[in-house]
């Protein structure tokens, strides 16, 4: 797969690769591509994808107000909060 | 020795009835096994830090009929899994515990609510009784991707107990649990369950609700028991299947007693062997036990046939684009913001959610992001992603057309006994190919057991696999508790682990 760039992906699923592993990660995944594209042998004109086992559409419910998880609850298990906020880096810049 | 801790659920209840045993009994037997034990094996994750939990029992019997029980003749109204201890694996969450999925990047994460199927245990009087080991996020075959090192497989310590719900198979061979819910998206809990001498049962998608199941792959993964034997499979599956508003994906489906399929004549009954299955590929020993287990089967008079699923040589290559695009999609929640592990070096959003995710996922969940980002790319869809549902989509047709001949299809679970550890941890695709057998049952959404057939010559345990219709683990129940009746291999046990 000539194709495949590890940088691009893995800058496309936000995920941090040290320069030293970025070669053996990039052989191993190129490897597993090879081997699923064997599934270019297979012949599948006229075929509809299955996305999922059931033949399941459109399930609804009433739209109901239910008692949930309150915030003070949820927030036990993040990183950073302010308040009823998750606090993450800046992502505006200052104007200066 | 012969402990409480060596009894199966069924077994349990008997002596509850009889007030032969208290539930503290149990529970301090079982704490003993896992104190001797544990320390060699790994399959607990935490043990020291997670209380049991015990609801007390319905106190009608409405309510009672509600969660899998009938009432004993002498009015008993327990449910036949009052007060069994249960392990859970530690991708599925239970209030105030932590659920990792042996995960470094859920480390500390407290599940806020029950699962489903948690919520139906306690209904039903069973303990939850402890977190087992597994492959991070359930990405693996051998228990040794897990953040909190490999678990061992009791039958010889040098080798995988299987996986990814390694931890639950291992836990219950090795009689340091009675039996363990475990979760399968390729194989991961019939495949330890063969290794380590167990039955395990992967449900139909849909029978078993998996609202709070952290999720891998949403149209694989399944929850399903781990067990000592075929009766206390169907006890378990009794009480955790059934429609779940919580989970769209459950079906609205009736749910037998699976109990009445136990004991049942296997007369006539035909089951076809998949050619496709017997290939270069299966170890000798494994072959030699699937001919014994047929002899045996034919000997209590099912009649079995050759029949052919012609994709199944594609199944692995369509699982491994499936599935980790499915993962890739699902474990895009971890990044830092809301829970578990930040890397709080970064100085911009896009670098913490970068560096909590390069930080907190293990190389094989990082192998699967990558993979499954790549085939859901902008330019490469069509060709991997879309490619690959089609190819499911014949792969599902062949089930429709073998399941036209027979009631059920005999395979191997596993192409050969416990690999050793390390073995396949440098060669991501050895690894993978170890789901062979097991992989086109989750595409397909079929329901699929894995039961002892044999030993090898050392000694390990050796699976078989029936296969059945959408929504028939009746006929799973049947076929399996037949041979298993006929056989001592679920009786075998591991000996104490002393290297």
């Amino acid at each position: 797969m000539s194709e495949f760039n590890l940088k691009h992906i893995a800058s496309l699923a936000r995920l941090h690769f040290e320069e030293k592993d970025l070669k053996v990660f990039e052989s191993q995944v190129a490897g597993i591509l090879k081997f699923v594209d064997e599934l270019r042998k297979v012949n599948v004109d006229g075929v509809e994808p299955t996305s999922h086992p059931l033949p399941l559409t459109n399930v609804f419910r009433e739209d109901e107000i239910k008692p949930s998880l309150n915030v003070e609850e949820f927030q036990k298990n993040s990183p950073q909060v302010r308040g009823r906020f998750f606090e993450v880096p800046k992502v505006i810049e200052d104007k200066s | 020795m012969n402990s409480l801790a060596d009894k199966t659920a069924s077994e349990l209840s008997e002596l509850y009835k009889k007030n032969s045993c208290t539930q503290k009994e149990i529970l301090d037997s079982l704490t003993q096994a896992i104190h001797s034990k544990d320390g060699k094996l790994n399959a607990y994750v935490k043990f020291e830090q997670t209380r049991p939990i015990h609801r007390k029992p319905p106190a009608t019997k409405a309510r009672h009929q509600n969660i899998g029980g009938q009432a004993s003749a002498d009015g008993d109204l327990r449910s036949p899994l009052w007060g069994v201890p249960i392990a859970i694996k530690d991708n599925i969450c239970v209030e105030g515990q932590e659920a990792s999925c042996a995960s470094k990047i859920l480390q500390n994460y407290i599940a806020p609510y029950n699962a489903t199927v948690i919520e139906k245990l306690l209904d039903a009087g069973a303990v939850i009784f402890g977190r087992t080991n597994m492959d991070e996020f359930a990405f693996g075959s051998s228990c040794e991707t897990s953040f909190y090192g490999p678990a061992k497989n009791p039958w010889d310590l040098a080798r995988v107990p299987g996986g990814s719900s390694g931890g639950s198979a291992a836990s219950v061979a090795s009689r340091t649990a009675i039996a363990a819910l475990g979760s399968d998206t390729g194989g991961s809990i019939r495949q330890p369950a063969a290794l380590c001498g167990i039955v395990g049962l992967k449900p139909t998608y849909g029978r078993v609700s998996r609202y709070g199941l952290i999720a891998f792959a949403s149209s694989l993964d399944q929850i399903g028991p781990m067990t000592r034997d075929v009766r206390d499979s169907a006890l378990l599956l009794n009480v955790i299947a059934g429609y779940d508003p919580k989970d769209s994906t459950s079906a609205d489906v009736p749910v037998p007693d699976y109990t009445s399929f136990l004991g049942q004549s296997i007369k006539g009954m035909k089951i076809g062997m998949p050619k496709e299955y017997f290939k270069e590929g299966l170890s000798k020993e494994v072959g030699e036990a699937i001919k014994s287990a047929v002899k045996k089967l034919e000997g209590l008079g099912a009649v079995v046939s050759e029949v052919s699923l012609p994709h199944t040589e594609h199944a692995v290559n369509v699982y491994y684009i499936v599935a980790p695009s499915e993962a890739s999609s699902n474990l895009a929640r971890f990044d830092g913001v809301r829970f578990g592990y930040r890397n709080k070096s970064a100085q911009t959003l896009k670098e913490m959610y970068e560096k909590s995710r390069g930080d907190g996922f293990g190389a094989e969940a990082k192998r699967r992001i990558i993979l499954g980002t790549f085939a859901l790319s902008s330019g490469y869809y069509d060709a991997y992603y879309l490619k690959a549902m089609k190819v499911r989509t014949k792969i599902k047709s062949d089930f429709d057309e073998a399941f036209k001949k027979v009631d059920v299809l005999l395979t191997p679970t596993a192409p050969s006994p416990a690999f050793k550890i390390g073995e396949k941890t440098e060669d991501p695709l050895q690894m993978y190919l170890s789901d062979i057998y097991t992989i086109s049952a989750n595409l397909a959404g079929v329901p699929a057991i894995s039961i002892p057939c044999g030993f090898s010559k050392n000694n390990l345990p050796i699976g078989l696999q029936f296969l059945a219709k959408p929504f028939d683990e009746g006929t799973l129940f049947k076929v399996s508790h037949a041979f298993e009746q006929a056989t001592e291999f679920h009786k075998q046990k591991p000996e104490e682990p002393s290297s």
